[in-house]
């Protein structure tokens, strides 16, 4: 059966100058799905997004937002699209209503329309009682779900999120997340009128399909489909789950002291790949099949050069772990 | 009408009026240098340094110099003998007027038919003013005077018309001689100079916060954004026109002689060049301070080569050449004859032509890098 995507982009290129910022991305978005870009700084998420919603002009590949052409139908694949980007801000000088009053009108919002859908809005990210307050005078956190709220107000069908929740406190970060979950969960109210919009019929909403980017690998896990970015590229692309699986059996935990000791020990076995230290831990990557050799030695080497162990297992890979792999992999 | 068009317009007219600066360059602005240049100029002018060529030498011409000299607007400088030496005083600076009191002078008194000719330099417009209507003045009451006498003495009838004509020439700028020269001019530097830098800021303004890349993600066509942007400034803008002319004509009892269409249609004009400039800055700087930047340094030019204070007739040459690129100074003059004189569209399109083609092509282009930066 044909599936329906919201987003699709193939083979997007784009340079500046000599730099390959994206090299040949392809990405796919269904409705109800959010898609995790994830990736070190000048990996070229943002310059992916900015391709998607029109903002740059791609050197090369396809692009369309609910079946609209980017390159050819840009301002109604544009009325689909709510965009977050990186740096974004607000009007500092204006209010929080007079803001997403703004985003609205401009987007397209009949004058009878946007005040229930901004009040609607503003209650469903929680800021129903500051609408009135310059959005300078807001916290970061506040600043972000307001930009949340005016790439929302039109209720677009495709959201794009570049770093939402860069710089906001771990409870701000909890509940902008349980906003995009509920968003994306919520079937879509289209306005009767828009039966045939973009090829995409009312048959196949199933919600919003969100694109977002982050630094966050606790976020990343939340997502639906992850890609992993580097030098313009996705190297790699799945669920959370698919993404850990590729290291299953592969990474060990450590408890113990001193670690600095433990950390040596593992370092010195000829079958580990790589150490990191996540809190009072460590976490030990061993090459495939090699857990059980590893684990046997490294008891022994550690109390031998007088470090104690508290605890040591194979455990189930994080993202992170996956993404350090795969970092490392490309470089080679 | 074009809702976004719209939005935009309300969302630019609530951060002028939210940013002080704005506030105080529309309301106060044009009130405070309305007053200083308005009163500056308005200043009288003594001790005007003259030349005198006496050619007639005789008790009559004599007590015609001292007329002059008891009005203490003038002193007596120079006593010289040839209209050279006039020219070249004039020229440089160290006699502002010259009284030519020609050899006949005695004789055709008697005639009641007696002629002097004064030389004004124009080039200090204050100076100017004041120095032809004083000469006007003077030769006036002494003719009255002497029609008195002559009456007394002679028992003839009183004439009506004067014995005496003080025929006065002005140098380098014969029509900036006028005590209203100043308001004119001041109107049209405010709106250039305010419209030029609250548009400059319009754009930039929006790339440094960021927020161009939301807009540019919107349906919002780049004309949209960019009428939408200027429209809240023209508005402004014609307040402020209105807000001169209202303090020019009842305070400084400024004559506005001529059409107000005609004047709205040049401020128009003025509008489209003050806002081409002030947007094309505003595409090519990358902070409000670069734009601020790229603003004076036409500000300048503007308010120097315009006619503003200097008159541009008694410029070098190469200074005369590039005021021909300063959209101002055709305003300046449209305004001043518009005014002052009452002139009809006839009069002015030599002036309104250039202005309207600077209008189009800097807007043009402004309009073309707006594109571009939106793309
Ligand atoms: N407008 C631009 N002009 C020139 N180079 C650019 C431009 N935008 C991005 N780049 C370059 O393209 C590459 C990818 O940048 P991009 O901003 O897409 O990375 P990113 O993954 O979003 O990084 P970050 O996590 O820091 O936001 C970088 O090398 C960057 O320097
Ligand atoms: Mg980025």
């Amino acid at each position: 059966m044909n599936e329906t995507f919201f987003i699709e982009a193939e083979n997007l290129t784009k340079h500046f100058g000599e730099v390959r910022a994206v090299d040949g991305v392809s990405i796919r978005v269904k409705p109800g799905e959010i898609y995790g870009l994830v990736g070190s700084d000048g990996a070229g998420k943002t310059t992916t997004m900015r391709l998607i919603v029109g903002a740059l002009k791609a050197d090369s590949g396809e692009c369309s937002v609910c079946g609209y052409d980017v390159k050819k139908h840009i301002e109604d694949a544009r009325s689909q699209l709510g965009y977050l980007s990186q740096r974004f801000s607000l009007y500092e000088d204006l209010t929080v209503l007079e803001n997403i009053r703004f985003f609205a009108e401009v987007r397209g919002l009949k004058p009878d329309e946007w005040l229930p859908r901004s009040l609607e809005i503003l209650d469903f990210v929680g800021l129903a009682n500051f609408k009135d307050r310059r959005a300078g005078q807001l916290s970061g956190g506040m600043k972000q779900k307001l930009g949340l709220a005016s790439a929302l107000v039109t209720r677009p069908r495709v959201l794009l999120l570049d770093e939402p929740t860069t710089g906001v406190d771990p409870v701000t970060r909890q509940d902008f997340w349980q906003l995009l979950i509920r968003l994306v969960s919520t079937p879509l109210h289209l306005p009767p009128n828009s039966e045939n919009l973009g090829g995409v019929s009312r048959r196949d909403e199933g919600g919003v399909a969100v694109l977002i980017s982050t630094p966050y690998m606790d976020e990343a896990s939340r997502c639906n489909r992850i890609g992993f970015m580097k030098s313009g590229r996705i190297i790699a692309e799945g669920t959370p789950w698919q993404l850990r699986d590729r290291l299953t059996g592969r990474v060990l935990e450590l408890r113990g002291s001193p670690l600095n000791v433990l950390r040596r020990a593992a370092h010195s076995d000829p079958d580990v790949e790589d150490v990191q230290a996540f809190g009072d831990r460590l976490h030990i990557r061993v090459r495939e099949k090699k857990a059980d050799d590893v684990l046997s030695r490294l008891k022994s080497r550690i109390r031998s050069a007088g470090g104690t162990i508290e605890d040591l297992r194979v455990t189930s890979p994080g993202l992170e772990d996956v993404f350090i792999a795969l970092s490392e992999a490309s470089n080679e | 009408m074009n809702s976004r068009l719209v939005s935009v317009m309300r969302k630019e007219f609530i951060q002028a009026f939210r940013d002080r600066r704005t506030v105080i360059m529309i309301v106060v602005m044009p009130i405070l240098q309305l007053f200083l240049l308005g009163y500056a100029s308005a200043t009288d002018v003594k001790n005007i340094p003259i030349a005198v060529w006496d050619q007639s030498q005789t008790p009559q011409s004599r007590a015609l110099l001292d007329a002059f000299r008891s009005a203490d607007y003038f002193r007596i400088a120079y006593a010289v003998s040839s209209q050279a030496e006039i020219q070249s005083l004039i020229e440089q600076g160290s006699a502002r007027a010259a009284l030519i009191i020609p050899p006949d002078y005695d004789r055709r008194l008697l005639e009641n038919n007696a002629q002097v000719s004064m030389i004004l330099d124009g080039s200090d417009a204050s100076v100017g003013a004041t120095a032809l209507s004083v000469a006007q003045l003077i030769g006036q009451s002494y003719g009255a005077k002497i029609v008195e006498e002559q009456a007394a003495l002679q028992g003839r009838p009183m004439l009506s018309a004067s014995p005496l004509q003080v025929r006065t020439q002005v140098w380098y700028n014969p029509d900036l001689i006028s005590a209203y020269f100043m308001i004119p001019g001041v109107i049209g530097q405010l709106l250039f100079m305010i419209t030029t830098v609250l548009t400059a800021s319009a754009v930039v303004r929006e790339r440094e916060r960021g927020t161009i890349e939301q807009l540019i993600v919107t349906p919002i066509r780049p004309w949209e954004l960019m009428v939408g942007k200027i429209t809240p400034y023209v508005i402004l803008s014609f307040v402020e026109v209105i807000e001169a002319l209202i303090i020019g004509h009842w305070w400084f009892k400024v004559p506005v002689i001529g059409n107000l269409g005609l004047i709205a249609l040049s401020s128009g004009l003025l509008l489209l060049s003050s806002l081409g400039i002030g947007l094309f800055a505003s595409t090519v700087a990358h902070t409000q301070q670069e734009a601020t930047v790229m603003v004076q340094m036409t500000m300048l030019p503007s308010i120097f080569l315009s006619g503003l204070f200097f008159p541009i007739d008694a410029m070098p040459r190469v200074l005369q050449w590039i005021s021909y690129l300063v959209p101002l100074k055709y305003f300046i003059i449209t305004l001043r004859s518009l005014m002052l004189k009452g002139a009809g569209l006839g009069t002015i399109q030599n002036q309104v032509i250039p202005l309207a083609l600077f209008g189009f092509i800097i807007m043009g282009a402004a309009a073309r890098r707006f594109h571009k930066t939106l793309d």
